[in-house]
Parts: C-alpha cells; structure tokens; sequence
C-alpha cells in the first residue's frame, strides 16, 4: 500500500441539476409544494475505481463531459464524492487553472505573494523563491507594476512560474498548462520532464495525445463518467480513438443529427460522410501527408440532372479551410439516381495536426440553390506533428547572400 | 488576505482615511440631525462620545456581516479552482472590518479626550464586549454567506433587516427615552443593543442603562448571550454542512 498516491474507491458523483433553479427565497416558498423533485440528477462520475501509484505519470482523456475535470476537482477536494472514497497519500497541489486569484489591481509582486500564499507557501518560503520566480517569468522591471498593465503572456508567464515552484508529491494537472504559445508549451513539457525526474505523482488531463502517449506511465479513458479502460497510454489512446468512431456511426445519433441539420430546397439528401483512408478504411483519423478520400452518400428522390456536390472542412475557429466542389473542379456528375455516394480523393492531406469539420451540399447547376447542406456532417481528427497553421505545404527553401548591395 | 482591505481603497485618493471619515460623516450628520435638531439625549453626559461608541460598535457589525455575505460567492473562482479552507474567506473579511473597527475607536478615543469622558476603570471590559459582537457577527456571517451561496435574495433580506436592527437598537437615542417598561426589555434582548449598552456604560458613563437593570437581574439577561451563543454555533454548523457544496453550487 505504500507505492500508492491515490487510492480512488467507487466513487460516484451525481449533481441535482434543478430545470428551474431556486435561487430566491421567494421561489422556494413558492416552489415548495409543487413538484419537488423538479431536478435532473445528472451522473457525472460512475463507480470509479482506480490506483495511482507513487511517482507515476497518470493520464486521463476522454470526451469533453466525460467527467475528467469532475474527478481532478474531486481529487482536489473541490467537490465532495456522492458516495465513495479517494485515499490520498502525500500531499497534492491542483493546477485547475494557472493564476488562481490574481488580483489585476494589485502589483506583479503582491500578486506572486499572494498567489503563492494560495498555492500553500508561506511567507517565509516566498521570500527565498521570489526571486527565482521573478528570474524565471523574465519579467524583473514589471514586479512592481499593477498586473492590469502586463500583457496577458507576461500573466501566463508569471502564473507559470509560480506554479512550478509547488512542491507537493501530487500534482494534478488540468490541461491548462497546455496553453500558449509553442515556446511556452515547450517550457511546460521542459517542466513534465523535470516533474518525472523528481519521481513527483502526476495526474495529467488533456486533449493532446501527444502529450499523453509521450509523458504518460499509464492513461485511463473516461467516457460519460465511467472507466472504460486503463492500462498503457498506446491501447487508452487507441481505444479513444475506436470509440470515437463507433460514436459517429452511432444510428441514434445520426438520425438526431439528420434530422437537425439539413438545410435545402429538398429533393435530394445527404444522409452520410465518411474520411476513408489511403488503406481503405473507414475512419476518423487519418495522419498528416496520407492519402485519403471523402466519401458522401446521398439520396435522390426522382431524378437530379446536373447537380454539383461541395465539400467543405472546417478548421477549429470555423473558417473554411477547403471547400472544393465538383463544378469547380470540372467533373461532371452524372444524373443522380436514388442513392449513391461520390468521393473526392486527396492525393495527400495537407492538414496539420487537430480536429477538424466536414460540411456537404447538393447544389444546383448554377450552385446558387442548395437542395441539400449539412453544415456538420462528421468530426474527424488529424495526427502528426506540431505545425504552425492549420495546413502545412512544404517549400522549397533556398538561401542566398546579398554581396555588396 | 489583506487584499480586500487594500482593494478596497484602491484608486481613492485619501485611500484608508476614508475607513474612518465615513463613520466619522455619519457621526456628523446624525450628531447635527438628532443632538442639534431634535435634541435627543441631553440628558446623557458625553451624548456624542456615547452617540459615536454606538455607531461605532453598530458599523462594525454592519460592514462585517454584508461584506461576508457575498464573500462566498465573490470569491467563487477560487473556491471552485484551489483547495483552500473556505472559513478563511469569511476569517479574511472579518479580519479587515476587524482592522476598520481599531482604527475607528482610534477615533473615538480622540472624541473621548475632547470632551474630556472621565477614564472609566470598568473600560478594561471593553475588549470582551467587543468580542462579544465579534462572535455574533461571525455566526451570523457564516450562516449568510453559506445560505447566499444558494438563495441570491439572502442579502436583500439582510439589508432590510439591518436596516430595522439600526432602528429597534439604541444607537441613536439613548434607551431611557423609550418609557415603556416592556418595550425596553424587549429592545435589550437584542445582543446589538445589550453589548452597545454595555461598552457605553463600561467605557463613557455609568448612567447608561443597561441589561442588568432592564431586567432587574432576573435570568433572562442572559437571553442575549444566549443568542450570541445560538447564532455562533448554528452558524458554525449551517456552514460546516454547506461548505462541500460550494463549489458546484456557486
């Protein structure tokens, strides 16, 4: 029992979500003797249980609304367990969000002391780390500086400094020190290393499976708030990544999604997208440079003459990376019948690591009517390395020297 | 946790002076108003000493228990971030209206000496009075913070309340002009008005009415400690039990 840090026992967290919530005492006398149980139990955490050890690396993925915050704020006894036990050994710092309680009147240096302060040091301790902190954040000209007058990165960069300084034997990290930009991010993973060298127990949360597949001892997949799996951080990230899948292609879903998305003139219909990789498989994550082809099934009510077909993928912030149609690109289709699908091949994905948006339509030979669009149509992710932008077209560089202007 | 205090004043010129011109203010306007104007207390020796101490005593528990009631909630994005022990927020306000009293009996001693207030030997009770008012309007500020956190009117409410509690206390008429027998105890079973009577009568005049002789020493005296007592405790509790859920219920 010595080797473990966390210790989590069928732990169960379920929040009163009440559809009318009483906030005032006059509602709840007036509510008092209407229905009362006029409240959603909402079931964020399903009989979890689970071994952290000492000096392990944890990751936890899962869906966002999976529960994977909830259980770090329950590890942080932010939330109290509905029913269950978590046994901590040691003592453990919660990294929800970097610069919990900065206070943007106050000074660069009241608000490391008091942020510190927040973070369990005491004064005395603070003394002797200020400096390192404020060495560290490079920011030594702006200590004494209202924290309203930094750049937001100079905030970053101080919360960030701070935050490291925490010396507890359990971390728990959001995936908030994910962020910023990559010089920044390289620092965090600087730190992870750093973390793991010092044989500190990390629970990590994140997104980026990357970050996971690299740091991470062992993962655990949550989905809608139960444990799915857990075991080395390579069959957790490719068992996220079937579930994903087998979420897209789930009917109930679909029908939900077909019958709320589709906008048009009617007559003809998308009923299904797919990204089908160089190997011919249907998936939801291709890699960078791969071939791949996207794949749209349609339904014709009697007959579409001329019609043109777009795609369109979307990329975080939901501007239009590419939207190629078949008019565009000169192929004609030819009059569609029934039901069908039409592919558009890409001879090699030029999109940079991240998740991105399929959207479709059946057009008009002028592509001015729509009779059918369905703005989200599928999600699918792309792996590869780290890029700056969202599509990456290798150059061809060249140097010259400039002699004697 | 001196943030709120010095927050407070951030950005105002006369910064902490203000902590004392505002009661000071009021002190004038309802020294001119109800001495002056409608000649209130002239029977009292030291009446605006007397009048002072009470508004004093009285801003104290004001400030404390309404900067505590939305301390909770103010704070929610610590409380819902960072693991700390949620009393400290209400320790911390309480701590700066602790630091807003000090400097306002600073006040009243320079009043005291203007007017030439005899050194009462009785004053050394003084500091167990204020405790006194100290402990009640942390149990109640333990129990406002903690219901506001689910009931947003809480501070509607309280407002009204203090505002009557301003009226039905002694502060600004001494208790001899009300001549009803009854009435009168009933005002003193009030902590507010026990413990106002008690530092006037401990540390200006001995001819401040107090409990003791409203009440002809009979037990119920006792009532108001006994309020002190229930508010502190159930407010203890009320907030121990509500504290787990903070988080999800800010």
């Amino acid at each position: 029992m010595d080797d473990v840090a966390i210790k989590i026992d069928k732990l169960q967290k379920v929040f009163r979500l009440p559809h009318e919530k009483r906030s005032s005492v006059k509602s709840l006398f007036i509510n008092f003797y209407r229905d009362r149980r006029s409240f959603e139990r909402q079931e964020a955490l399903k009989d979890i249980s689970l071994e952290i050890n000492k000096g392990e690396f944890f990751g936890i993925i899962g869906r966002n609304g999976s529960g994977k915050s909830t259980l770090l704020k329950l590890l942080a006894e932010i939330y109290t367990p509905t029913e269950g036990t978590i046994e901590v050994n040691g003592s453990l710092t919660p990294f929800i969000e970097l610069g919990v309680g900065f206070n943007p009147e106050l000074t660069g240096r009241e608000n490391v002391y008091l942020n510190g302060a927040l973070l369990g040091f005491n004064r005395k301790d603070m003394r002797k780390i200020y400096s390192d902190i404020v060495e560290f954040a490079e920011l030594e000209k702006f200590m004494d500086q209202k924290l309203k007058n930094y750049s937001s990165g100079m905030q970053v960069r101080l919360a960030f400094s701070i935050a490291i300084r925490a010396d507890s034997d359990i971390l728990l990290i959001d995936e908030v020190l994910a962020v910023g930009d990559a010089l920044f991010q390289q620092k965090c993973y600087d730190y992870f290393e750093q973390l793991k060298k010092a044989g500190k127990t990390i629970v990590f949360i994140s997104h980026d499976m990357g970050a996971v597949e690299s740091f991470c001892d062992r993962a655990a997949l949550l989905d809608q708030g139960k444990l799915i799996t857990q075991g080395h951080p390579q069959e957790v990230i490719h068992r996220y990544g079937e579930m994903l899948a087998k979420y897209d292609e789930d009917p109930n879903r679909r029908q939900k999604k077909d019958g709320l998305k589709h906008i048009g003139a009617g007559g003809a219909l998308i009923t299904k997208g797919s990204i089908i990789n160089s190997k011919g498989e249907t998936t939801n994550r291709i890699s960078e440079g791969e071939p791949f082809a996207v794949r749209i099934y349609y339904e014709v009510e009697n007959k579409l003459e001329d019609p043109v077909i777009g795609i369109g993928i979307m990329g975080k912030q939901d501007q239009s990376i590419i939207g190629p149609n078949t008019k565009e690109s000169g192929y004609e289709l030819p009059i569609l019948e029934k039901r069908g699908y039409v592919e558009a091949h890409f001879k090699s994905n030029p999109l940079s690591t991240g998740t991105y948006r399929l959207r479709a339509s059946i057009m008009n030979t002028s592509v001015t009517v729509p009779y059918d669009f369905v703005e989200r149509l599928l999600t699918f992710t792309v792996i590869g390395k780290k890029r700056y932008g969202d599509i990456y077209v290798e150059p061809k560089w060249s140097q010259s020297t400039n002699k004697g202007k | 946790m001196r943030t709120d205090f010095k927050l407070r004043y951030q950005g105002s010129i006369l910064g902490y002076t203000w902590s004392l011109l505002r009661p000071l203010l009021l002190f004038l306007i309802l020294y001119v108003v109800f001495v002056k104007f409608l000649r209130i207390g002239e029977g009292v020796p030291h009446f605006p000493v007397y009048l002072l101490l009470g508004i004093v005593i009285w801003n104290f528990f004001h400030e404390m228990t309404v900067q505590s009631l939305t301390s909770i909630v103010g704070r929610g994005d610590l409380i819902r971030k960072i693991r700390i022990p949620r009393w400290i927020i209400i320790l911390s306000s309480s701590i700066s209206a602790l630091i807003n009293l000090l400097l306002n009996l600073i006040v009243v001693i320079f009043f005291m000496v203007i007017n030439k207030v005899e050194l009462l030997d009785t004053i050394v009770w003084l500091p167990l009075i204020l405790l006194e008012v100290y402990i009640f309007a942390v149990g109640l500020s333990l129990f406002l913070s903690a219901a506001y956190v689910k009931y947003r009117d809480v501070n509607y409410i309280w407002e009204v309340i203090l505002q009557a509690g301003f009226y039905i206390t002694p502060i600004l008429y001494p208790l001899t002009l009300i001549t009803n027998l009854t009435l009168q105890k009933l005002i003193m079973l009030n902590p507010m008005a026990q413990a106002i009577q008690d530092a006037r009568y401990v540390s200006v005049t001995h001819e401040t009415v107090v409990g003791y002789q409203v009440f002809d020493g009979g037990w119920y005296m006792l009532i108001p400690f006994f309020i002190v007592t229930a508010s502190f405790i159930g407010g203890l509790f009320y907030f121990k039990s509500q504290a787990k859920y903070f988080a999800e219920n800010i």
